[in-house]
Formats: C-alpha cells, structure tokens, sequence
C-alpha cells in the first residue's frame, strides 16, 4: 500500500483523520501579455520590461493546489526559476495562500529552453523532496511568454514522475489523481498513483484574488533562494549551454497593409462578399 | 547532409489520415531529399487500409511502418517510446507531428529522453547548412521568428496550413514494415481511464480548416449566422471565450492561446471584440475580417477589412451574396 493513502480525498470531500500532502507548485514570471512585447538581439524574450506578471495560466495551478490542500490537509509551496524579479511570482502564490516559496536564480540559468528550465525545477522539487516528501507537483498549461507547453511533461519525465497534463478537472482520492482534460479532438480521462505531475488548464478553476489578509500574510512567509551549486546542478546543463535550440533571428511583423474599416449603411454585406470573391478567398 | 525524415501520421478512429499529414509528408518529401521518408501509423486498433498507404505513397512516403505497441498509444510516455525506437531504427535526423497537445507532449519527452532539439508551433523548416532551422511566430502573432535546431536530433510540431500539400505522380508504392514496441513499465503508470473522439461535425476540422468563422460575445449566443456563413464559404465555426464559457458552443470550439490555435487562410470574426488572449490563437491567420457594432473593438486593429454593423444584418446579407456569386 502506498505511503499517501487516504492522504487526501477531494472527490468526496471526506475530512477525518488526514495527514498532511505536500504540492509544490511551479510558477513563471513573465511579461504582462497587455503590454509591447519584445525579443532581444540574442533572440531571447525582453523581461526587463518592468511589465512582468505571474503567468495568468500559473494562477490555475496555484489555485487548483489550494483547493486540494483545503479540502483535506496539507501545504503549497511555489516554485520558481528566473532572474531577481521573478520572485514576484512566487510572492503572488504566497500572497494566494501558498505556505513557502523557492526561487531559484542563477546567472547561469539565463537562456535556458523549456528543457532547461525543466531541468532546474527538476534539481529544486528533488531538493524539496529530500527536505519533506513531495505528493504532488501542479503547473500551469503552458507560459503565455513561449507557449511551448513542454515544460511540465519535460518535467515529469525527468523527475520519473507520471504525468497527466492539461486537466480541466482534477480530483485526488486516496493516492490517485485523476484527470479529464479536453483535446482537439477527443476527451480523456487520466489516473495515475501519487506521487504525480499535473498541469491544469484555465478551464479548471476560476483563480482566487489575494485579499488584504493574504497580502499581509504573505510579507512574514519566508522565500527561500537557491542557486545551481545549491541544486548541485551543472551549469552546462542549463542556459545557453544547455539549449539544443538557438534563435537565428526575430521581428517584430509589419502591421497589416491596405487595412479597409467600412461603417456599414445598408449594404456592407454585399462588399464583404465582394471582397471575399475578389480576393478569391472564398 | 541529408537524413531520413520521420512522420507521425495521425489519424481518426475510422482511419482516416488527419488533413495535416499531408502537409508533414509534403515537407518531409523535401526536407529528406532522396534519404527516404518513413511514415509511423500507431495502431491503435485500426489498421492502415490499402487506400491510406497509397495516398501516404502518394504524399512522398517511402515505408509504412506499422507501429504496434504493447500498450495504449494515446498515452504519450508509450508514444515517446514507440517513436524513440523507429527514430533509431529508421536512422531519422527529424521528426514531425502535427503540433497538437498529445503530439507535444511526446515531443517534450523525446527532448529528455534522445536528447532532441525541439520547436513547436512551426510554421515552415528549412535544412540550412545542415541544420533545420524552424519558422515560428510568437507573442500573439505580432513577432516572427527563425530557430534553429544545434542537436543532432530534431523533433519539430508543425502547425496546419503552413504548407500547401502536394502528391507525387507516379511514385512507388511505400514499403509497409511491422514495428512492434515493449514499452517500458514507468510508461505504463498513467491509466488512460476513458477516451472519447468527438465525432466530426460536417465542418472542417477548425484546427486545420482554411476558413473559419468565428463567433463571439456579440452573437450574443445566436450562431445561427454564423453557421449559415460557414457553411456558404465551407469554412469551421469557432468561438471565443465568452461564448463557450457562456455554454453557446462547446469548449473545443475555444479559439485562443489556450484553446485551438489556427491560422486559416480566411478568418472571419463576428461579434469578436479581439481580446488578447483571443488574437493570441488567431493573429497568424492570412486575411482577417471583423463584423462587430463596436468601432473601438480591438479586433479592428488587426483586421484587413472592418465592418462596423449590425452582424445580424451584415453576416446573413454577406452570405447571400456569396451564395448568389459564386452561383
């Protein structure tokens, strides 16, 4: 019998007698996908901007975490990976109700791929588990900077971990986690035996807003930062050095030429017609 | 330097090729000049029938490799596995998939498990100096990018309608080869409980239709219009956000950086205000066409041709039109 059983039950809500689970949850600082995006001369995406934001779809993954740990018992730490003001994102989950936050940040990790970063937060959550058994690690879909969505499959590959991506419901009962998540063309439904990986889309949940008392909160909870050499990760693994992919050149695309805007007066769907057939677009 | 090329060839549960594996096995033809172009069909409890394999001949693909493994290979750890081992058989320097959520999932395990480089989302790939080097727009459309792959393996997921699907004639009946695959016992710890393919709509298939119609917030839950004009210009309904949150239309008709991501020749949003995230799942399209009452609708900034109205006027007259011209 596994370890975690009857850890947790979500689907039945059941309370009692329930030992602690512990979810680490990734998360990821990106630019505000309101504001001017850019990439740099090195083909790397601009986060000096001081428009960086935790990624929308990470608040899923926080949020999910928080509801399985209320239903039974348990506690949330946020991870992170990225330069000095990444660690707003990790300051956001706290601000949720996340109970830790780690934030790991080395020159080194700069330029890293989805491959890359996987391998980071691999070295992290491996660290966190020989401090305290990790149940469960929850991310969000996919970064709204690269929207690779590699990562956590990348992840769960690497932590030998099963993986059950892209859930638009989530329930732990016992220690099996079970996922249905909606494809192009067809759905599925998931289970696996914890300790598992999960990433939850924006479907799964309705994120909660930090309220004053998690903000202030949120200021006395620690946020441990480690390094690579903390992380006993080799630096080539990782970065620039450790991509098997480069950025020969980026643009910005040109604004659309020949732009037409019609106030309609009667007959604008007769010229859309038009311009459709014209146009042999249809 | 040029390698065998590797296609994963995706198919329905009626065995049907999905239409952008033609684009795959097209590029793939190119890409592999001569080196030999192996087509992977998973059997999933449906075979290859004699037609699929001529028309996979047809797109250019030398072998057929019936892929049999022994578990599910909707799972993408047995996916991986499968096609880490005809990679290895075949001696392919890339593999190609349809850039589909299962596809990348795949993808990100081969990247840890071979070593590849990989790119998603590609919209075109070249072999440049013995490198494939992957086109790809980013941030919502409005950036485009080239990268190129530095290991030896590359896996690249491309999106549909980014390359124009040709056949040979005359080419040579593929060669059909059996691969059968032990997966391994960590790849058989997720269960796949129960999965249901959506049966096809009538409509194209709205990640690879060249047209899409797509309704909004301003339908204000009425496709009926959008619909009728979909089914003029034989185009797939979308929907945005709003509209499936509200229940109008099913979430897998969710366009968005979250949803389905397209980039059709011809998009036509009606009653679409063009929200961020939307325009992050349709920026890429060819020529885009807004109907919305709003002037100030956001999706006006992107849009070729604008039409400030009423949709439930402009949208029928349009359709009726087209109807009437194209007789």
């Amino acid at each position: 019998m596994s370890p975690v059983l009857d850890r947790l039950s979500v689907g039945s809500g059941t309370g009692g007698n329930v030992p602690r689970v512990r979810i680490v949850v990734c998360v990821k600082h990106v630019p505000d996908i309101q504001s001017e995006r850019a990439l740099g001369p090195d083909g790397r995406v601009v986060r000096d901007g001081g428009d960086g934001t935790l990624n929308e779809l990470d608040e899923n993954a926080l949020e999910a975490a928080l509801a399985l740990v209320e239903a039974g018992e348990g506690s949330v730490v946020a991870l992170t990976v990225g330069p000095d003001d990444a660690v707003d994102a990790v300051r956001r989950g706290l601000q949720m109700g996340a109970e830790d936050a780690v934030h790991v940040v080395d020159d080194a990790v700069a330029g890293s791929d989805a491959i890359g970063t996987a391998r980071v937060l691999a070295a992290a959550i491996r660290h966190l588990d020989a401090q305290e058994h990790v149940d469960l690690v929850v991310t969000g879909m996919a970064g709204l900077d690269g929207l690779t969505s590699l990562l956590p499959t990348a992840l769960a590959e690497l932590l030998d971990l099963p993986a059950l991506p892209l859930a638009a419901e989530l329930t732990v009962d016992g220690s099996t986690v079970r996922v249905r998540r909606n494809l192009d063309h067809s759905t599925e439904v998931l289970e696996a035996t914890l300790p598992a990986l999960v990433s939850v889309t924006d479907q799964a949940n309705e994120p909660r807003y930090p309220n004053f008392k998690g903000i202030m909160a949120a200021r006395k909870k620690p946020i441990t930062t480690l390094t690579l050499a903390d992380l006993d990760l080799d630096a080539s693994r990782v970065g620039l050095l450790g991509a098997r992919t480069e950025v020969v050149e980026a643009a910005a695309r040109p604004p659309r030429d020949n732009r037409v805007l019609v106030q309609d007066t009667g007959d604008a769907g007769v010229r859309l017609a038009a311009y459709l057939v014209d146009n042999q677009l249809v | 330097m040029t390698a065998p090329v590797l296609v994963l060839v995706d198919h329905t549960v009626d065995g049907a090729v999905r239409a952008p594996v033609r684009e795959l096995l097209t590029l793939a033809r190119e890409l592999a000049g001569g080196a030999g172009v192996h087509a992977a069909w998973t059997v999933d409890g449906v075979e290859p029938s004699a037609e699929v394999v001529a028309e996979l001949g047809a797109l250019g693909a030398t072998h057929v490799h019936r892929v049999v493994a022994d578990a599910d290979p909707h799972l993408s750890a047995v996916l991986a596995e499968a096609l880490a081992s005809l990679l290895d058989a075949t001696g392919a320097g890339l593999l190609l998939v349809v850039s589909s959520f299962e596809n990348k999932e795949a993808a990100a395990r081969l990247a840890v498990s071979t070593g590849a480089g990989v790119v998603t989302d590609a919209d075109g790939l070249a072999l440049v100096d013995g490198r494939y080097v992957a086109s790809k727009t980013v941030f919502a459309g409005t950036w485009s990018t080239t990268c190129a792959v530095t290991a030896p393996l590359a896996v690249v997921a491309l999106k549909s309608n980014s390359v124009v699907p040709s056949t040979v004639e005359g080419a040579p009946a593929p060669q059909i080869g059996e691969h059968t695959v032990a997966v391994s016992d960590k790849a058989r710890r997720v269960t796949l409980v129960e999965r249901v393919e959506r049966p096809a709509s009538g409509r194209p298939d709205l990640g690879s239709a060249s047209i899409v119609v797509v309704g909004g917030r301003g339908t204000e839950g009425d496709f009926s219009v959008v619909e009728e004009l979909a089914d003029v210009v034989g185009g797939a309904v979308g929907a945005t956000r709003v509209a499936t949150d509200e229940g109008w239309i099913g979430h897998d008709a969710q366009i968005g950086q979250t949803g389905v991501t397209i980039a059709p020749r011809l998009y036509v949003g009606v009653g679409v205000s063009g929200a961020v995230h939307h325009r992050g799942g349709m920026q890429a399209s060819g020529t885009i066409v807004a109907i919305n009452s709003d002037p100030d609708a956001p999706i006006f900034e992107i849009a070729d041709f604008g039409i400030v109205g009423d949709l439930f006027t402009v949208v029928p007259q349009a359709a009726a039109e087209i109807r009437r011209l194209k007789g």
